[in-house]
């Protein structure tokens, strides 16, 4: 050090170098404490930052998935080749069930056009959807989301609707130039209002960092019964009603749970689906941090 | 002197290693797997280097680093700021105090240590987000995350230690 031999400053600072030397570890985590206080005081800026750091990683996320998805991309390759026989089986069985839903569906379509036109019903604006790729689940254990490589380019906004090809995956909760955070279905501050598909029970889906989220705020004698599907109820606005969400399974604690319907441990791409509802961010606005 | 210039530039670039290893080590537990539960109990990949790096070389990976890393991953990662920078800080200050018991040590007992320092650090970190987010979250991933940083930890170790030597000896 130069300073060692200029007698006043070192007089002054070197027991307060000695100081910081000796308090170095506490001080770093009191500033860590610090910085936990911070966030949840001024959520806005630590948001901006979190913002701005995805951005800029997220394209090297994205590079080092590509390896990773293709491998299993592999593995699944030979995985089904195993069983192509049965699958193929299973897959007929299937077919000839769906050309008579097929069917129906036509019969129903038909009518329900024609009942439409009787009623001058107003159908809802058509959904826009971008796609995007899953480059990372950095959460751990804690927080359930991903980011996906789609952001403010294509048009992503806070609180638009993710799905995956079967179901409801969750929703954005941050957006940057080309990256977006989406707040998984699973996650412990997800809340989502849905409704029992035959039952037409209402219901508060909430996450609690499992992989089956609880039905909550069923009235005490109403009956659940497994296997029941769920869907968003739109109460609330932020979803619009009707998404596929999962079925009802009778967990290990025989608290009502969720499957979710999107198998949300290989999520690869998922479509952010713009419903043209500008209800989102304001009921999101009532209730911060809450997907109500 | 061009080949004194070239000099530092290479030893610089090789003292960096420890730390990008480390961040490398950190997006590589970012990549998601598509395997069942996996998002769940990532493996503490970051803690391991912090493990080799603070016994073998702590010169080259200094704690104010190791914050900054810390504070990078919970920004990309959406937990609550500040928690995996404490968490690291205190591991790191816990293997500085013990680093002479560590060196020269057989391999079991460092096995044996990170094993200490990954269920510890797990533990931390658990109760500080129970405490930030007022919920007795689950255990089990987070000791299933620890346990398997445990198990892997070998194998790391080898990796690391052959980068060691190749670039830093």
């Amino acid at each position: 050090m130069k300073t060692r031999n200029s007698g006043s400053v070192v007089r002054i600072a070197a027991p307060l170098w000695g100081m910081v030397q000796r308090f170095y570890f506490p001080l770093l985590i009191l500033a860590a404490i610090a910085l936990m206080m911070i966030g949840h005081v001024n959520g806005t800026a630590v948001e901006q930052a979190r913002t701005r750091v995805t951005d800029a990683v997220s394209p090297v996320l994205d590079v080092m998935s590509r390896p990773a998805a293709s491998v299993a991309d592999g593995l699944e390759y030979f995985r089904q080749l195993v069983d192509l026989h049965d699958e193929n089986a299973r897959l007929r069985e299937e077919n000839a069930r769906l050309r008579q839903w097929e069917q129906a569906a036509l019969r129903m379509d038909a009518e329900n056009r024609s009942l439409r036109s009787l009623l001058s019903f107003k159908p809802d604006p058509a959904a826009t959807v971008v796609s995007g790729r899953v480059v990372g689940d950095p959460g751990g254990a804690f927080v359930r989301t991903v980011v996906v490589t789609v952001g403010e380019r294509e048009g992503v906004e806070r609180g638009q609707a993710v799905m995956s090809g079967q179901g409801l995956v969750g929703r954005i909760v941050q957006v940057g130039d080309w990256s977006s955070r989406v707040l998984l279905i699973t996650d412990l501050n997800a809340r989502i209002p849905v409704v029992l598909e035959s039952s037409r029970q209402r219901a508060m889906l909430a996450g609690d960092n499992s992989d089956h989220p609880l039905l909550t705020y069923l009235p005490p004698n109403s009956e659940v019964t497994p296997g029941e599907r769920v869907f968003t109820s739109g109460h609330g606005g932020l979803f619009p009603p009707g998404l596929p969400v999962g079925i009802v399974e009778k967990g290990v604690d025989g608290k009502p749970r969720v499957v979710p319907m999107a198998d949300l441990s290989r999520l690869e791409h998922v479509q952010v689906i713009d419903f043209g509802t500008t209800g989102g961010v304001a009921a999101e606005a009532a209730q911060p941090g809450a997907m109500k | 002197m061009a080949g004194g210039l070239f000099h530092q530039l290479d030893r610089t670039g090789r003292n960096l290693l420890p730390v990008s290893v480390t961040i490398l080590a950190m997006l590589v537990g970012m990549v998601p797997l598509p395997l069942p539960g996996y998002a769940m109990v990532t493996v503490p990949l970051m803690l391991m280097c912090l493990f080799y790096w603070v016994i073998h070389r702590p010169d080259l990976l200094r704690p104010l680093v190791v914050f900054a890393i810390g504070l990078l991953q919970d920004l990309i990662g959406g937990t609550p700021i500040g928690m995996t920078s404490m968490v690291l800080i205190l591991a790191y200050w816990l293997l500085i105090t013990q680093r002479r018991f560590f060196l020269g040590r057989s391999f079991l007992m460092l096995w044996i240590g990170f094993a200490l320092v990954a269920v510890g650090a797990a533990a931390v970190q658990w109760a500080v987000f129970a405490l930030m987010t007022a919920t007795m979250l689950d255990g089990r991933p987070v000791l299933v995350q620890a346990l398997l940083g445990v198990a892997l930890f070998p194998l790391m170790a080898w990796l690391l230690q052959r980068l060691h030597r190749a670039y830093l000896s």
